[in-house]
């Protein structure tokens, strides 16, 4: 069946069958292969993407669900000139290795920095805890969060 | 201009493209009219496959075809292939290596019986539930006590369960025991872990008619190899594979051996002639991949009534699963051989049994032998201290091997004729630095102490790393049509930042910017003429060497030729930056594009980088619960090509082997059943789990058999982290005479061992 809903900033009209997560459609249907499938059972978190502004799980949510929703994937949080603030923390923290992990791990960092810019340690663990990590050991990770958080206080600022 | 970007904690190229979703992994390939494979795997532990009828499952729409064992034929016997043995490929494992795809038995639970090629991974799912399978099931071997009762019988024509006893030999132990003033004897075993990767597994293959050419994509680890096993297997010569390392979601030792998969895609794209993509999920994954650690042991040490060690003996029981599998016997192997782990025994006379269960078969697992090594002797090592009243760290002192010492000879095993030796270090200034660093005549006043309702306790551990394993590694430079230079590399990369790390060694070897290295590529069978891979933490020594010589051999060829060019002697011809200078005149280096040279590092000697563990925790008695309040890791690694990503594999390998510690556990019911197989089952380690936890790396002991110096350090991290963590929890429940005995240290286990305490306390 027909579903309509924006992709970084990209209307899409996609066919897909009822039973498509929204993660194969993402990768799949509009080849946006930064998403990764890590678990489909909603553990890993590898296949964050944005809602509405929301962290969420793609492969526990279905592709007509995002009827007329706004839906980020790491491609919409990257762009070809340069890495963003946050990408350039995670590679200043050696906070990702394989990579695989890390497009979720940028989706989830990006939506609690958006909301809680003034977020502690303790509460970065706490919400980078829905994602698994299996080379980093996640310090590096951690890291990179609360050191990239004054860019988002900035750009709290200037709103 | 003299290069140091050796040295240099540099930022990783590989994350421009990680961080912006641009990776390529096997399953982000696209290909013109795909075929999905989905696999039918067995749901019976242990049985007689009677019959497979797929004919209601042909008959659903998409489903193109569904491959058993009926459609292949290249065993010994007739059946399907069979997947050989890569690491120790001993004759008397032949019988027990695992076909490619179940043909008369199963044997575990997850043992692939069909392939289902289907125009969309759902409907090949679809059809798994139209093919009618008879299994006439036969009484499961769930552990290794079952197995050596040799009743139910894996393959019936060996008779036993065992495949094989590897036998640890050194001085002559048994003497050593016959004149001990004390022994010590301890039953001790480790939980069934694997190396999870975050990316599952995958497949893609295409066939190529006309050429009559197989391309393999998702190649990891060990591509060359695995390149001569399908070759056999598949019957086209090794010239007409090739095979693709696409970006690949970590290894951890599991990632890239060569699994039944390996073969059943690559058969299945030519089959059908059209190209053929698997992608398993999470599930399948749990109850396929390589298994590892599962290990039992009955340890004995003779010591002096001081705690001078003469002398270790005993017994080690590997849980091995249904098959010998490429590297299967590796852990079995080096539990018995580094039992003794970086101290000074002289007699050593270790048994280690392998034993075939129904259960999914083993294979390396980062450290694999080597953690669970280090949980048995040091726990030993801290029961011998409390029971002879000596400071265990005065103990391991006494014991630890002294840089006069080396090279120091390990334990010698047969049949497989493993001789080696640690090559260099002083093990004992690591442990004094990791003591420093934990501050411990602060801390260890807090040994057993209650603190608001938790114990406090230090665990404290050495450990040595073996790395850098032989025979070769190859690597190639050429210069590209602008001027700049491509390294190629016969090893693999499994997520490490090998990239990086070859572009500073090529750059330093070259004496020119970082950035003239435009690309580094590695794995893909293309590139050099023959390669190794990456396991063994062998990747940045083998690979790293390889490429000195290679830079070598690359400069005499353009001082030859640019001399002819220049009208100079070649040994006046200078590279700078981009150009050839010699004799007052400069020629460009794009002038030079295609010139290529090849280089290789050969070598049987293994380097052994090592360290201490010193962890700061505490336990909730109530809970069973284990925080821990500081962590720190020394690892002298000879010499750190990239301090940044050499601290990622240090305290990234920790945290799994934290896991393996506290959480990880892969089990079986008495059925053979898999009772794992979520990540809600399965619990890895999360950002809230470890979070203090420090490491230092040091340089002071270059590795004397390598030109770069470097030692293998990917799996310091991991292999002390059981011992380290149990010897925590014993320090912390002194009180109650707790002494665990086994991994993982769950809370249900620390709850018991308190109220056997509590119990032992009342009587």
């Amino acid at each position: 069946m027909s579903t309509n809903f924006e992709v970084n900033g990209k209307k899409v009209s996609v066919e897909a069958e009822p039973r498509t997560t929204l993660a194969d459609c993402l990768r799949h249907e509009l080849r946006l292969t930064g998403t990764h499938v890590g678990c489909e059972h909603g553990v890993c978190g590898a296949c964050t993407v944005l809602v509405n502004g929301e962290a969420v799980r793609s492969c526990l949510m279905l592709a007509v669900q995002a009827e007329g929703s706004q839906v980020t994937t790491v491609e919409g949080l990257s762009n070809d000139d340069d890495l963003t603030p946050l990408q350039k923390s995670f590679r200043k923290h050696h906070a990702l290795q394989c990579g695989f992990c890390t497009p979720g791990f940028i989706t989830t960092a990006h939506a609690l920095l958006t909301e809680e810019p003034d977020c502690d340690a303790d509460r970065v663990r706490d919400v980078l805890s829905g994602n698994i990590c299996r080379c980093t050991g996640y310090i590096g990770i951690v890291e990179a969060v609360l050191d990239a958080r004054q860019h988002y206080k900035d750009q709290a600022g200037r709103k | 201009m003299k290069n140091t970007f050796i040295g240099t904690p540099m930022e990783r190229r590989e994350d421009l493209r990680f961080l912006r979703g641009r990776g390529e992994y096997v399953d982000d390939v696209a290909m013109p009219g795909l075929l999905y494979a989905v696999i039918l795997r067995s749901s019976v532990a242990h049985g007689r496959l009677v019959s497979i009828d797929a004919s209601k499952a042909l008959r659903l729409p998409g489903v193109h075809a569904v491959i058993t064992a009926a459609d292949m034929a290249g065993g010994s016997e007739g059946g399907p292939p069979i997947v050989p043995m890569r690491l120790q490929p001993l004759p008397q494992f032949k019988p027990f290596e695992q076909p490619v795809i179940a043909h008369d038995k199963v044997r575990y639970v997850g043992e692939p019986m069909a392939v289902v090629l289907a125009t969309s991974a759902a409907i090949g799912e679809d059809a798994l539930d139209l093919i009618a399978v008879e299994i006439e099931e036969l009484p499961a071997v769930a552990d290794w006590q079952t197995a050596a009762r040799n009743e139910s019988i894996l393959f019936d024509k060996q008779g036993t369960n065992r495949s094989l006893v590897f036998e640890a030999r050194k001085g002559d132990a048994d003497a050593a025991f016959a004149d001990a003033p004390y022994i010590r004897r301890e039953r001790l075993r480790t939980g069934r872990h694997y190396g999870l990767t975050m990316e599952p597994r995958g497949v893609m293959a295409t066939w190529d008619d006309a050429k009559g050419k197989l391309t393999v994509y998702g190649a990891a680890k060990v591509p060359f190899f695995n390149r001569r096993i399908l070759s056999a297997q598949i019957g086209l010569p090794v010239e007409q594979i090739e095979m693709i390392e696409n970006d690949v979601g970590g290894g951890y030792g599991a990632r890239g051996e060569f699994y039944p998969e390996d073969f059943l895609i690559p058969f299945a794209a030519r089959h059908v002639k059209r190209p053929v993509k698997w992608i398993e999920d999470r599930r399948e994954n749990l109850m396929t991949m390589n298994h590892a650690r599962q290990e039992e042991c009955d340890l004995e040490v003779a010591c002096t009534r001081d705690g001078v060690i003469l002398a270790i003996r005993g017994e080690v029981h590997t849980d091995m699963g249904a098959y010998m599998r490429t590297n299967g016997a590796v852990g079995a192997r080096n539990v018995c051989q580094f039992m003794a782990g970086p101290y000074r025994v002289p007699h050593v006379k270790i048994d280690s049994a392998l034993w075939m269960t129904n259960k999914t078969p083993v294979g390396t697992y980062r450290g694999p032998g080597r953690f669970e090594a280090n949980f048995f002797f040091e726990r030993m090592l801290d029961i011998i201290a409390a029971d002879l009243g000596i400071d265990r760290i005065a103990l391991r002192k006494k014991n630890l091997i002294t840089s006069a010492e080396q090279p120091y000879p390990v334990a010698h095993v047969q049949p497989t004729d493993a001789k080696d030796q640690y090559d260099s270090g002083d093990y004992g200034a690591v442990l004094d630095r990791a003591l420093k660093e934990i501050d411990w005549p602060k801390v260890s006043k807090l040994q057993g102490k209650r603190i608001d309702g938790k114990y406090h306790g230090i665990g404290v551990v050495c450990f040595v790393e073996g790395g850098a394993a032989g025979p070769k590694e190859t690597a190639r430079l050429a210069v590209n049509d602008d001027g700049t230079i491509t390294v190629y590399l016969g090893t693999s990369s499994v997520g490490q930042g090998v990239e990086t790390i070859f572009a500073q060694i090529a750059a330093d070897a070259l004496e020119v910017p970082v950035d003239r290295i435009r690309h580094v590529h590695h794995g893909s069978t293309a590139y050099v003429s023959d390669g190794y891979g990456a396991y063994h933490s062998r990747s940045t020594v083998m690979g790293g060497s390889a490429l000195l010589d290679a830079a070598k051999n690359f400069m005499t060829a353009l001082r030859e030729a640019a001399a002819a060019r220049l009208g100079c002697a070649p040994a006046d011809v200078t590279l700078d930056v981009d150009h050839l200078k010699g004799g007052g005149k400069s020629v460009a280096l794009e002038d030079f594009a295609g010139l290529t040279a090849e280089g290789v590092f050969l070598n049987h000697k293994h380097t052994y980088s090592y360290g201490s563990h010193v962890a700061h925790i505490t336990v909730d008695p109530k809970l069973g619960r284990i925080e821990i309040v500081d962590y720190v890791v020394v690892q002298d690694v000879g010499r750190a090509v990239n301090p940044l990503t050499l601290r990622g594999q240090v305290i990234g390998s920790l945290v799994q082997g934290l896991g393996g510690a506290v959480l990880e556990d892969l089990k079986y019911d008495e059925n053979g059943q898999f009772l794992t197989g979520s990540l809600a089952d399965y619990l890895l380690p999360t950002a809230t789990d470890f979070p203090n936890l420090r490491c230092f790396v040091l340089e002071d002991h270059p590795s004397p058999i390598n030109p770069l110096g470097a030692k293998g350090a990917g799996e310091g991290g991991i292999i002390a982290a059981g011992g380290c963590m149990a010897n925590a929890v014993a320090n912390a429940l002194q009180s109650f005479g707790a002494e665990p005995r086994e991994l993982p240290l769950s809370p249900t286990y620390i709850w018991e061992l308190v109220q056997a305490g509590q119990r032992k306390a009342a009587e």
